[in-house]
């Protein structure tokens, strides 16, 4: 590693585990939401916890290429929510 | 890090959109004082995802799940992104994680209200006697046709 600043990768390392850790957490919100905008919710917040986490590993392993994927995975994440929000309402997407 | 000699061209081949997004130039030299900076982004963005993911587990009720979560979350991404920013430096990487900082910041928001009032249309009600203000037990939805036309407040 490239990095002169060696107390860089235990933070990340322990920031990875945490984001996963709550990550898990929030999928007992996707399993028990009493609702379906409940879950959504909680889909949303595991992607936005996704996406942290893959900056997180972005800088872990020295690669600009994850700050792409993260980008992406949000983009990901909202269209997802848009239109499950616009499925329950409507009944349909594409009209 | 300023190269003294810089040619007439360099300014136009620092600001040319190419160079901006895709030179990032290997794995970053890290020190101590960006490192620091790091940590510290780090360490704020890991605490507002926990607080937001523990508003979402224990807040009684969708609408204030909502209000956990589309703030709290929202920050604690942007601030690793923001990290990844200080990490990579202003071009390639740190400026595809200030775009996606700003992307968050429009679309977090937006998808939260389109969650929120698709659960309003589906009659999901408050925790406890909470109801909505100003009306007794229904409420002004201009996106609803039927009934009468909402009046102003």
């Amino acid at each position: 590693m490239a990095n002169e600043a060696a107390f860089l990768d235990p933070v990340l390392l322990a920031a990875l585990v945490l984001s996963a850790a709550i990550t898990l957490v929030a999928g007992y919100r996707v399993i028990v939401g009493p609702t379906t905008p409940d879950r959504v919710v909680a889909l949303d917040v595991i992607g936005t916890n996704v996406v942290a986490i893959a900056a997180l590993y972005a800088m872990f392993s020295a690669r600009g290429l994850f700050a792409d994927v993260a980008l992406v995975l949000a983009i990901i994440g909202f269209i997802s929510t848009i239109t499950v929000a616009r499925y329950v309402t409507e009944g349909d997407i594409i009209e | 890090m300023f190269d003294t000699t810089i040619a007439p061209t360099a300014l136009a081949r620092i600001l040319d959109p190419v160079v901006l997004v895709s030179e990032s130039g290997g794995p970053p030299t890290v020190g101590p004082i960006r490192g620091a900076v790091v940590v510290a982004l780090v360490a704020l963005g890991a605490f507002f995802l926990i607080v937001g993911t523990v508003g979402l587990v224990r807040l009684p009720d969708i609408y204030n799940r909502m209000h956990a979560t589309s703030k709290a979350t929202t920050i604690g991404a942007a601030s690793i992104l923001l990290a990844n920013t200080a990490y990579f430096g202003p071009r390639g990487a740190g400026l595809v994680s200030l775009v996606g900082i700003v992307f968050l910041f429009v679309t977090a928001p937006t998808g939260s209200h389109m969650i929120s009032r698709a659960a309003q249309r589906m009659g999901v009600d408050f925790a406890g006697d909470v109801t909505w203000p100003g009306a007794s037990g229904d409420v002004d939805d201009p996106t609803e046709s039927d009934g009468t036309e909402p009046a102003d407040d």
